[in-house]
This record gives C-alpha cells, sequence and structure tokens, in this order.
C-alpha cells in the first residue's frame, strides 16, 4: 500500500513537474499542481505503465486527486 | 542520428507514397510501408529494401477499423515508435454531385478522413510517451479549390486539414509537430486515368506548365519530417507549381 503511494506520488512528481512536498493526498491535479487536461491524460498513461494496467477512458475521467489515483490503482490492480 | 529513426508511410505501394518511403529510406530512415494487399506489402519490401535491409511493409486497411487497430499493435510491438507517420493512403470515387451515390460519398470520407484518425489514434499516444514526432497528411490543392466532380474528396481533404490544425494544437508542447502537404496535380496512376482533354485544361492552369513528380512532393514530407521543420506545425505546404498561391 504504501509503496504504492510512493509510486504514484513519484509518477505524479515526474509527468507535472512538482515537488515531491506539493503533493498531498488531497491535492487536485489540475487545480493544485497546475496540470492541463493533456497533462492529465499523460499522466493516466503513466500510471498505466508503471502498474501495468489498462485504465477505461471512463474511470481515468474521475482520477482528479494523488489519492483518487492511489484508490483506484489499490483497488484495480 | 545515433539511433535509425523509424518512419511508418501508408499507401506505398505506389504513387506519392512510394515516393516518400523511397525518399525517407534514402535519407537513413528506417521506413515501414503499408499497402492494403499482401502483394502490394511486397512490392514495398522489395523496392525498400534495396535501399536498406532493415526497411519493411505491412499490410493495413485504413477504412477497416479493427484491421487497423490490429495492424498497427503488432507494427508498435516490431518496430516501436515511429519518429514520423506520413499519412498518405487515399482513394477517389468521383462522380458529379447529382450523381454522387452514398456509398461513394462515405467510401472516400472513411478512408480519406476517419483512416488518417484511425491512425493518428494508435500512433500519436506512443509519441507522447516519446515525447517526439513528426506528423505529415498527404492533403490536396482540392481541398482548397474544390473540384467539380470530386464533392467527396474535397471534404475529406478539407477536412483532413482542419484535422491538422486541432491535433497540432494539441500535441506541439509534446515536441509532436502535425502538418499537410497539399500537392496540385502530380504524375501519378490517380491522374493517369484522367482524360487528356480535362489534362490539357489543367496545364493551362499551372504556371510552371507541368505535372509535378511524386519526388517533388517526397522533398516537402521529408523537409518537415526533419529537425530543420521542428517549430513549424499545424501548416499546409502547397506543392503544385504555382497552380495555387492562396
Amino acid at each position: 500500500m504504501s509503496n504504492i503511494e510512493e509510486r504514484v506520488k513519484k509518477i505524479v512528481c515526474e509527468q507535472l513537474g512538482v515537488k515531491e512536498e506539493e503533493v498531498k493526498p488531497a491535492s487536485s491535479f489540475v487545480d493544485d499542481l497546475g496540470a492541463d487536461s493533456l497533462d492529465t491524460v499523460e499522466l493516466v498513461m503513466a500510471l498505466e505503465e508503471e502498474f501495468e494496467t489498462e485504465i477505461p477512458d471512463e474511470d481515468a475521467e474521475k482520477l482528479t486527486t494523488v489519492q483518487e489515483a492511489i484508490d483506484y490503482i489499490v483497488a484495480n490492480l | 542520428m545515433s539511433e535509425q529513426a523509424l518512419a511508418l508511410v501508408t499507401g506505398a505501394s505506389r504513387g506519392i507514397g512510394r515516393a516518400v518511403a523511397e525518399t525517407l529510406a534514402k535519407q537513413g530512415y528506417k521506413v515501414v510501408g503499408t499497402a492494403t494487399s499482401e502483394s502490394g506489402a511486397a512490392s514495398i519490401r522489395e523496392a525498400l529494401q534495396a535501399v536498406g535491409a532493415g526497411n519493411d511493409a505491412i499490410v493495413l486497411n485504413i477504412a477497416d477499423a479493427e484491421q487497423t487497430a490490429e495492424a498497427l499493435k503488432a507494427f508498435l510491438a516490431e518496430h516501436g515508435t515511429p519518429a514520423v507517420l506520413v499519412n498518405n493512403a487515399g482513394i477517389t470515387r468521383d462522380n458529379l454531385f447529382l450523381r454522387m451515390s452514398d456509398e461513394e460519398w462515405n467510401a472516400v470520407i472513411n478512408t480519406n478522413l476517419s483512416g488518417v484518425f484511425r491512425v493518428c489514434k494508435a500512433m500519436v499516444k506512443p509519441m507522447i510517451k516519446a515525447k517526439a514526432g513528426a506528423i505529415v497528411n498527404i492533403s490536396s490543392i482540392i481541398g482548397t479549390t474544390g473540384n467539380a466532380g470530386q464533392a467527396n474528396y474535397a471534404a475529406a481533404k478539407a477536412g483532413l486539414e482542419g484535422f491538422t490544425r486541432s491535433l497540432a494544437q494539441e500535441v506541439a508542447a509534446r515536441n509532436i509537430t502535425v502538418n499537410c502537404v497539399a500537392p496540385g496535380f502530380i504524375k501519378t496512376d490517380m491522374t493517369d486515368v484522367l482524360p487528356e482533354a480535362q489534362k490539357d485544361a489543367i496545364l493551362s492552369t499551372i504556371p510552371s506548365k507541368r505535372l509535378g513528380q511524386p519526388e517533388e512532393i517526397a522533398g516537402a514530407v521529408a523537409f518537415l519530417a526533419s529537425d530543420a521543420a521542428k517549430y513549424i506545425t499545424g501548416q499546409t505546404i502547397h506543392v503544385n507549381g504555382g497552380m495555387n498561391m492562396g
């Protein structure tokens, strides 16, 4: 679990070019971390690659915060 | 290039597509050309492997969504992400508007416009991951000027240019360029079938007083594919002997 959390945070930092201390569980990719719509698509692509899974578009749209992404990966891995 | 850059060229069995594939191969790209038939693919393979052993060809029918998805998935698995994608494959089903059937309309829109959407759909995702790519779509002068008997073709090509500008805006920040080359009248099988009288009429409108050669389109494509053109995106370059100067 904590391992997944760390991996998700690491990818968020890499993809959005933000510092680790800025990435809180409640951080919104768009509102807090400055992602544009294509950034969020890329973020989902990076998560798919890291966790070797496919995230359907209808699920991907619901992943708006760091915690939502972590929960999704935990639930679907 | 430290590693040989990969180029995918659709509709490479003849005409402009063949010239583009051969030009890129001669410039050192690893080129994979596509054709709708096995025999077409074999002919591409033979021509391209005469330039370099690593070049290849695949069967791809962009009018068929399912076959396109499968063939391009296999292509990506075998060859990796292309640095250059040239959407050249296209068809004509000419008829005067009053006589044009739904079938003729749909066939041209499905291949020339939706087909490009499908190929881009498969290629843009890996290009975004690679943070690099150049997409060149082969449009046509007809997309700008229109042409009696080609309402379907003109609509598809004008649509392709709008598609190009939209996609270009979405991926520009990912170091991917998307442009069109719009040929005028080029000597290919597609224009060889025109009646002599129509050819003469066309020639009288071309300041250069000759049809273009496929290699003259390939030159513009190769430029847009190169690093020299990295800051050019969403554009249509017209190559037509001065037939239309905008």
